[in-house]
C-alpha cells in the first residue's frame, strides 16, 4: 500500500467515524441519564433536513465556513427540538421509549421528503460544497499527522473531536456528570441525594437531540452533495457503535473508528488497489459494516455496561 | 354495562386509547394540510378519509391488497412484541421471502402449476423463518440487542437479495427481478367481489393466518410459554420452560410470517417486482405501526393494518390534488407517538370512570 493510498483511506474513514463518534456520544447522554433514545436515526435526519435545507437557500449569499457553522448551530437546534418530543413522552408521560423513538424515526423520513417537496418540488435538496479545507495553516506542515488530520478536511472533523474530549471531562470529572450517571444507574439514589431525575433526564435527551441533529450534518457534507431524505442507517450504526463502545466515551471513539474503517472500505473499495485486486463481489463489501457490526456486537455482548434504569420510566416508589 | 364498568374495562381503555390517538393524528394532518394548500386542504382531507372508497369496489379491492402485506408483517413485529421481542427486522424477513418465493416460482417449474404457489409460499415463510432465527440464536445466545441485529440483518439481506436476484432470476433490461408467471396466487372470488383490483387469495390467507396466531398465543400452552418468557426469562427459566428455545422460536414464527407477506406481495399479478436499488423493504417499516395501533392483538392487527391500508389509498388518491403522500406516513408517526402516550390517556379515562362513579353513589 502506497503512503497516498493510506493518507486516503484515513482521510475518508474521518468522514464516516465523525458523525458516528458524534451520534454515539449524544446517545450516551441519553442512555448514562437513562433514556433509551432510538430516534437517533430519526433525529439525524431531520438535523441534516432542516440545515441543508438552510444552506441550499443561503449558499447564494453566503459560502464556507461561516455557512458550515451556522449550519451545524441549526441542525443541533432542530435535533434538540425534536428529541423534546421524546423527552417528554420518556420523562413526564412515563411512555414506552422504543415506541416514542420509533414514531421519531417513522416522522422524520416522511416531513422531510414532504416538506421537501411542497416547498421546492423536489425530494432531494441540493447543496454546494464550499466547506472543504485543503490545508489548515501551520499544522499541515507537521511531518505525517499533518497529512493524516490536517489535509483535505472538514471543521466538522475537530468539532468531532471537540465533542469527545468535553464529553470525556463533563462525565467523569464534574459534579453534572456524576449526577447524571446516578440517574442512570440508580435514579432512586439520586432522587434521595436530592438531584431532580426528572431535569436531569431531560438535560441527557435533549443533548442527544443536538448532538445526533448535528451528527446528521456532519455525515452529509463530506460525502455527498444532495441529501435524499435518509441517513442509511446511521443513528442505529451509531447505537452499535454505543454499545459496543460500552457506553464510554474512550470505547466509543475506538468503536466509532472501527466501523468507520469498515464503512470506507465498502464505499470506497475501489480507491483502494488491494481491495480491488481481490476480486470479491461489491455487494460482500456493502454489507461488511453490517456483518460486522453483528459480529463485534456477538462478542461483546454477554458482559454488558448499559446503564441499569435504562429504558425503565423513574418511579419514586420503587426500590 | 354500565358507563363505569365500561370505562374501567381494560381491552376498553386500550381501545379508546387507540382510538384518541387516531383523532389526534387526523387532527395534525388536516392542520399540516392547512398549511401547506389552505384552499385543498378541506378536499385533500376528505378524501385521505375515505380512503380507498375513492375509487369505488376497485378502490376496496387495492386497499385490502394493500392492507395484506402491512397484516402480515404487522402480526410479525405485534407477535414479537406479544414475547417480549422488538422485531425492527421484518423488513429483511419480508424481502427474503419475496426472493424465495420468485425463485420457486420460477425456478421449480417441475412442479405443477396449480400447487407451485403453495410450494412458493411455503419457501418463503423458511426464509423468513431463517432470517429471523439469527437474530433470535444471537439473542438467546449471546445476549446481543435484537434491535440491533436485526437492523443489521435487515440491509445484509438487502444487499443479500440483490446480489441473489441478480445471479439467478435477473431480467437484465428491466433491472429487476422475472415474473413468477407459474406461481402467481389465484384470485379466491376477489375478482367477483372487487372486480378490476389488485385483490386476490392473499388477503384472505392473511386474516386466517391472523386468527391462527391469536389461538396460538391466546389458547395454547406453546403460546403462554412464549409469552411467558416475554414477561419474565429468570421467571420462566424457574418455572422449566427452556427460555432460550423459545426466543428462537418466537424469532422464527415473527420471521416466517414477515416472509409470507413478501411471498404473498410478490406472487401478486400486479406487476411488483425485486428491483435491485439499494433500498429497503417498506412493508417492513409498515408492519411496525400496524403492530402498535392493533396492540399487538392479532385480531387488532387485521384492523389496524385495514385502517392504515385505506389511509395508503387516500395519500394515493389526494395526489389529484398536488398533495404530497408522505403526508400519511406524517399522519401515522403522530398517531403511534400518541399511542406511546397512551398510558396518560388511560390514566384520565381511568380518573374519569373514578369521578362518574363517585357521583352514581
Amino acid at each position: 500500500m502506497t503512503l497516498s493510498t493510506f493518507y486516503f483511506l484515513v482521510q475518508q474513514t474521518m468522514f464516516y467515524s465523525i458523525p458516528l463518534l458524534i451520534v454515539a456520544i449524544g446517545g450516551m447522554y441519553s442512555e448514562r441519564s437513562g433514556v433509551v433514545n432510538i430516534a437517533l436515526e430519526g433525529i439525524m435526519i431531520i438535523g441534516a433536513f432542516v440545515s441543508i435545507f438552510f444552506m441550499n437557500q443561503m449558499q447564494s449569499t453566503m459560502s464556507g465556513q461561516w455557512l458550515l457553522v451556522l449550519a451545524m448551530l441549526i441542525a443541533a437546534g432542530t435535533g434538540m427540538i425534536l428529541s423534546f418530543f421524546h423527552a417528554y413522552a420518556s420523562i413526564n408521560m412515563k411512555a414506552n421509549q422504543v415506541i416514542s423513538g420509533t414514531a421519531l424515526n417513522l416522522f422524520a423520513p416522511a416531513f422531510a421528503i414532504f416538506t421537501a417537496r411542497m416547498l421546492i418540488g423536489v425530494q432531494q435538496v441540493t447543496f454546494m460544497n464550499t466547506y472543504r479545507i485543503t490545508e489548515v495553516p501551520v499544522l499541515s506542515a507537521l511531518p505525517i499527522l499533518g497529512d493524516l488530520l490536517f489535509k483535505n478536511t472538514y471543521l466538522t472533523t475537530f468539532v468531532g473531536f471537540a465533542i469527545l474530549i468535553v464529553a470525556t471531562i463533563v462525565l467523569y470529572k464534574t459534579r453534572f456528570g456524576l449526577r447524571l450517571r446516578a440517574c442512570g444507574e440508580h435514579p432512586q439514589a439520586a432522587d434521595a441525594a436530592g438531584v431532580s431525575v426528572k431535569k436531569m433526564r431531560y438535560i441527557g435527551v435533549l443533548i442527544s437531540g443536538a448532538l445526533a441533529g448535528l451528527g446528521g450534518l456532519v455525515l452529509m457534507v463530506p460525502v455527498t452533495t444532495a441529501f435524499d431524505g435518509q441517513v442509511a442507517g446511521y443513528g442505529f450504526l451509531a447505537l452499535a457503535v454505543l454499545i459496543f463502545g460500552q457506553w464510554r466515551p474512550g470505547r466509543i471513539l475506538f468503536a466509532a473508528f472501527f466501523f468507520g474503517l469498515m464503512k470506507t472500505i465498502s464505499a470506497a473499495y475501489t480507491g483502494i488497489p488491494i481491495l480491488l485486486a481481490l476480486g470479491i463481489p461489491s455487494y460482500m463489501f456493502k454489507m461488511t459494516p453490517y456483518l460486522a457490526t453483528i459480529v463485534i456486537l456477538t462478542f461483546t455482548s454477554k458482559k454488558s455496561a448499559a446503564p441499569k434504569a435504562a429504558g425503565e420510566p423513574y418511579d419514586a416508589g420503587k426500590r | 354495562m354500565n358507563v363505569k364498568k365500561l370505562l374501567s374495562n381494560r381491552s376498553f381503555k386500550s381501545i379508546s386509547a387507540s382510538v384518541f390517538a387516531i383523532l389526534f393524528g387526523l387532527l395534525i394532518g388536516y392542520i399540516i394540510l392547512l398549511i401547506s394548500n389552505p384552499a385543498q386542504a378541506t378536499r385533500g382531507f376528505i378524501i385521505i378519509l375515505n380512503g380507498g372508497f375513492n375509487g369505488g369496489l376497485r378502490g376496496v379491492g387495492n386497499m385490502l391488497h394493500n392492507a395484506m402485506p402491512i397484516i402480515l408483517t404487522g402480526l410479525s413485529v405485534g407477535f414479537a412484541f406479544k414475547t417480549g421481542l422488538f422485531n425492527i427486522g421484518a423488513s429483511g424477513q419480508f424481502i427474503l421471502g419475496a426472493f424465495a418465493a420468485i425463485y420457486i416460482g420460477v425456478k421449480w417449474t417441475f412442479i405443477p402449476s396449480g400447487f407451485l404457489w403453495i410450494v412458493a409460499l411455503a419457501g418463503a415463510m423458511l426464509a423468513g423463518a431463517l432470517w429471523g432465527a439469527i437474530a433470535g440464536i444471537l439473542k438467546a445466545f449471546r445476549n446481543v440487542n435484537e434491535v440491533i441485529t436485526s437492523i443489521m440483518l435487515n440491509y445484509i439481506g438487502m444487499y443479500l437479495v440483490n446480489f441473489l436476484v441478480v445471479s439467478t432470476v435477473f431480467d437484465l433490461t428491466r433491472n429487476q427481478s422475472i415474473s413468477p408467471v407459474n406461481a402467481y396466487l389465484p384470485s379466491g372470488g376477489m375478482d367477483i367481489l372487487f372486480p378490476f383490483s389488485s385483490a386476490n387469495i392473499g388477503i384472505i390467507i392473511a386474516v386466517v393466518v391472523a386468527i391462527l396466531m391469536y389461538v396460538v398465543l391466546e389458547k395454547t400452552t406453546f403460546g403462554f410459554e412464549l409469552k411467558a418468557v416475554g414477561y419474565n426469562r429468570e421467571a420462566s427459566r424457574y418455572a422449566g420452560i427452556n427460555e432460550k428455545r423459545s426466543i428462537i422460536l418466537s424469532m422464527m414464527i415473527a420471521g416466517a410470517l414477515a416472509g409470507l407477506g413478501g411471498g404473498l406481495l410478490y406472487l401478486s399479478n400486479t406487476g411488483k417486482h425485486i428491483e435491485v436499488v439499494d433500498i429497503l423493504a417498506s412493508e417492513g417499516f409498515n408492519g411496525i405501526p400496524v403492530a402498535l395501533l392493533g396492540l399487538s392483538n392479532p385480531i387488532g392487527i387485521i384492523f389496524s393494518g385495514l385502517f392504515v391500508g385505506h389511509m395508503n389509498m387516500g395519500g394515493f388518491y389526494m395526489q389529484r390534488l398536488r398533495f404530497v403522500p408522505e403526508v400519511i406516513d406524517i399522519m401515522i408517526a403522530i398517531i403511534i407517538y400518541f399511542s406511546a402516550l397512551s398510558l396518560a390517556f388511560k390514566s384520565t379515562i381511568e380518573n374519569f370512570a373514578r369521578k362518574l362513579g363517585g357521583r352514581t353513589k
